[in-house]
């Protein structure tokens, strides 16, 4: 029974707002006799979604890593000015809604973007050289561009405990640099790979936004299918056969991941890998190559949205080729006027404080609910291993299905709470869970017995050994974990956009309802907008990275 | 570590005991289901609210197909006591699954009979708005070129990779067009006039806002096409929502006999309500001049109600369709699917 203590949270809480409507739905969809005579054709359409699904997500994935990686490398090693500044504004994409990333790409690489036109001018070019927008690039640069902070985070942590006497002591018996990596860092820090790369693969395997809007309408996936029967066709038994299969598929590959990475057990260090200083020229090559790379990546696509915020484009009188571009403040201006006199006005502070709610509350739900599973992960037994791969389905889960599920599952009593505010942050906990857990676990296994032990042995009572020993080693996970929830909260949109009351939107809502009506007011509204949101998520990012939780931070 | 267990079970019944306490639903609040585009006057509401000692809530559910699914997901135990946003592509499957109670209102003697498609008055219409293509004028007149004025037009060689839309398998206007063109062409000709558009680089994306915002070229976007299918009222938005105050609209709408689509919406009053007085009293307040006046600022649609005087920003730069398409929408309902799977095949594959 004890086994059972630190699960019964997050089971419960699992069992209620996922696993119950996600099943009610699908009992409702799973319709055979609808399915009849046309089995062929439905699984052709299941076969060619699932293999491009996986192709892309695979792909995205080992790129992913290829830039995750060495940017892991770079964060967990060196000391550089604005190394804080440069690390959080890697996490902002991840909070961002599609629409908002979609429109920053196309200012950055569209036909008439800043490269093309610039390409265009330098070798006389009479069209765009760059064709980005529905290609298969865009939807594997947009992916690795949204995930990369994934790898940064849980590799770069894992790499930071690293206990640098192991490297040492293969020096010491005369292995070189690149072996004592491919050797002893490498495999020490496989966890922490295998977990980030399994949370970014499940990303790109339910990915949806970013297929549709910058993939456009030649791809895809599981999800977008489901998306396209469920709501467009109202074929409710294709959706669901559709969404059985993405979650088959989800823990096929969490059973995998729970195999592969086991029972292993990093040593780590209670003391922080030194940080070495940029001083040679193998390092500051290195350094700047990876700066260079991660700008261009991350920041420039970002920058774009601020830029257009503040500035007016109209064409000179009469002549739309000629456009005098000034500064402006008016779309920060109109944002505070509700022009129209709307009900469903929100100010834009409103909408922040809505979203900044939400986020806060997922962040206490899902670590309340997610340390105690990850503790019980470190030494797993029978329970343990059987209930490990179910903690990972909410990734794996189409939002729009549960999005459904929702509705027919919390509409009567006793579980009436459609209309209740807390709706929103249950059902991004349900999402954050997940990360939560995969961020405390590698770090909580990482503390070696032998310290508790010799807290216990030198006198101290279970709950003192406990806070004086494994609380300062996994503070900075636990703040990596909430910044996660928090991240994943702030930028949702497809269940949010679902749950949400209309009165209550979050940013990305109130950031899509102006994009929806035509008009230059209103498109730059929505810049406005999505810079207020950037602005937001870089400021909370660096104060929770700057924050030291109590006792964590002593040495 | 035990303690700290004590803390999370205790934080998360506090979760669950908040999220089970409930705005009580009264017996004097109405639920109204609708789409993500709704908008309406906070005055409108509060003056029904006053008048009739009620508080409105308003349950906005996605976009059109996914508002209409959930209420039909959720029929046994009703969000709501009204819906509106039932469109003419999803009139004949909201009837099939039942969901409405009739209401002859008493205000559908005023309205045209071509806006009232069920003749049950399990659905009654309250706005239409045309899904036309929108052109760039600068770009026409920069470039020395004729507006296109037929769809015929658009196969012509000076239009190649000119004209951007959305995917009908995931965007209403998308849909909207492609009926247009079943329409206009006949359902055995359609497919050649799409491989036609095809072959003369016929740009589709996902959704509106990408086709407008990204694509176009009169929009704030600055895109590489200047033709779009959007709506006839854009231009008016356009001007409404300048930058800087405009005399006259930057884009126009194809608004040519069989060019466009119209799409009418329906209101209902949903099977189960507890609140039948009120909700009709809710849809008679959505057929009246007050509502009908107000909605075409809102949603740029158009009243369907004849006394509702349009705004003058409407009657200078919103365009209506001269012949709009027509197909009956039990024809939509049980073609749609193959229609837009023969599309896909045609223009995607």
């Amino acid at each position: 029974m004890r086994r059972f203590l630190p699960w019964l949270g997050a089971s419960i809480f699992l069992v209620v707002f996922f696993f119950y409507p996600l099943l009610r739905i699908l009992w409702l969809g799973l319709d055979w006799s609808g399915l009849e005579g046309n089995w062929d054709q439905v699984a052709r359409l299941a076969g060619t979604t699932l293999w491009f699904t996986f192709y892309q997500a695979i792909l995205s994935t080992l790129l992913t890593l290829l830039v995750g990686l060495p940017g892991a490398y770079l964060f967990a090693h060196y000391d550089f000015a604005g190394k804080k500044l440069v690390k959080a504004l890697t996490a902002v994409p991840f909070m961002l809604p599609t629409v908002v990333v979609a429109a920053g790409f196309n200012a950055l690489l569209g036909s008439r973007g800043w490269v093309n036109v610039v390409l265009m001018n330098l070798f006389h070019l009479e069209t765009a050289p760059i064709l980005f927008v529905n290609t298969m690039s865009a939807i594997l640069l947009a992916h690795v561009f949204y995930n990369t902070t994934i790898v940064l985070r849980l590799v770069g942590n894992a790499w930071m405990r690293l206990d640098p006497r192991l490297g040492q002591a293969a020096r010491m018996l005369g292995s070189k640099p690149g072996e004592v990596f491919w050797k002893v860092s490498l495999p020490l820090l496989r966890p922490a790979i295998l977990a980030a790369g399994l949370l970014v693969f499940l990303f790109d395997f339910t990915s949806f936004g970013v297929i549709l809007l910058l993939g456009g309408p030649h791809f895809a996936t599981l999800e977008v299918e489901i998306f396209i029967q469920s709501m467009q066709m109202l074929n409710l038994p294709v959706a669901a056969l559709l969404s059985i299969l993405q979650l088959l598929c989800t823990l096929v590959f969490s059973v995998l991941y729970s195999r592969v990475v086991g029972r292993v057990n990093v040593p780590s260090t209670p003391f922080m890998n030194p940080m070495r200083k940029v001083n040679t020229w193998p390092a500051r090559i290195f350094v700047s190559g990876m700066l260079i790379l991660l700008i261009s990546l991350f920041i420039l696509p970002m920058a774009a949205l601020p830029l257009r915020s503040f500035a007016s484009l109209d064409p000179a009188m009469g002549q739309r080729t000629v456009f005098t571009a000034h500064l402006t403040l008016d779309y920060y201006r109109e944002l505070f006027i509700n022009r129209s006199g709307s009900l469903f006005y929100v100010p834009p502070i409103q909408a922040l404080v809505n979203s900044l709610s939400y986020a806060g509350m997922t962040v206490l739900i899902s670590l309340a609910l997610g340390f105690p599973v990850a503790s019980a992960l470190v030494r797993p037994g029978r329970v343990e291993r059987a209930l490990d791969p179910f903690l990972m389905l909410p990734l794996g889960a189409s939002a729009v299905t549960l999005g459904l599920g929702y509705i027919i599952s919390f509409n009567q009593s006793p579980l009436n709470f459609l209309t209740s505010s807390w709706l929103v942050p249950l059902a991004h906990s349900t999402i954050a869970l997940p990360f939560v857990i995969r961020s405390l676990q590698p770090a909580l296994a990482a503390i070696p017995d032998d310290y508790r032990k010799a807290a216990a042995v030198l006198g101290a009572p279970p709950l003192r050994a406990w806070f004086a020993v494994n609380w300062p080693l996994v503070g900075r996970a636990t703040l990596a974990a909430g910044t996660f929830a928090f991240t994943v909260s702030l930028g949702e949109f497809g269940a949010t956009s679902i749950l949400a009351r209309p009165e209550s939107p979050t940013l990305p809502l109130a950031i899509y309802r102006f994009l929806s009506q035509p008009g230059g007011l209103n498109y730059g509204q929505a810049m406005a907008m999505a810079s207020l949101l950037m602005l937001v998520a870089t400021l909370a990012i660096l104060l929770i990275e700057r924050m030291r939780l109590p006792g964590s931070g002593s040495f | 570590m035990k303690r700290l267990y004590l803390i999370t079970l205790l934080i998360a019944s506090l979760v669950a005991a908040c999220s089970g306490v409930q705005p009580a639903s009264h017996s004097d609040s109405l639920t109204v289901m609708t789409h993500d585009s709704f908008e309406v006057s906070a005055d409108l509401v509060s003056t029904f609210e006053q008048a009739n000692n009620v508080k409105l809530v308003f349950l906005k559910s996605g976009d059109a197909g996914a508002a209409l699914n959930k209420a039909i997901l959720s029929k046994d135990a009703p969000l709501a006591d009204v819906f509106y946003g039932v469109d003419n592509t999803f009139l004949s499957r909201a009837l099939a699954a039942d969901i409405f109670e009739p209401y002859n209102s008493s205000d559908l003697k005023t309205i045209p009979a071509e806006f009232q498609l069920d003749q049950g008055n399990n659905l009654l219409p309250v706005d239409y708005g045309d899904v036309c293509i929108n052109f760039d004028k600068a770009y026409f007149f920069e470039h020395n070129l004729p507006v296109p004025q037929t769809l015929e037009d658009l196969l012509k060689p000076d239009y190649k990779g000119l004209l951007v839309m959305e995917n009908p398998a995931t965007s209403s206007p998308g849909l909207a067009f492609l009926l247009a063109t079943i329409a206009h062409f006949g359902k055995e000709n359609y497919l050649d006039y799409w491989q036609g558009l095809s072959s003369n680089g016929l740009v589709v994306v996902g959704d509106w806002s990408t086709a407008y915002y990204t694509n176009f070229s009169a929009s704030s976007g600055h895109g590489s096409q200047p033709l779009v299918v959007s709506y006839a009222s854009s231009p008016a938005a356009e001007v409404i929502y300048a930058e800087t105050k405009l005399t006259e609209a930057p884009t126009g709408s194809l608004t040519g006999p069989g060019n466009c689509f119209r799409q009418i919406e329906f209101v209902g009053i949903l099977k189960g309500t507890q609140q039948r007085q009120l909700a009709e009293k809710f849809v008679d307040f959505m057929l009246g001049v007050q509502f009908q006046q107000d909605m075409p600022l809102q949603m740029f649609v158009y009243p369907v109600n004849p006394q509702a005087k349009l705004p003058p920003e409407f009657v200078q730069y919103a365009q209506v369709s001269e012949q709009p398409a027509n197909l009956t929408p039990s024809d939509i309902a049980s073609h749609r699917d193959d229609w837009i799977a023969a599309w896909t095949d045609v223009v995607l594959h």
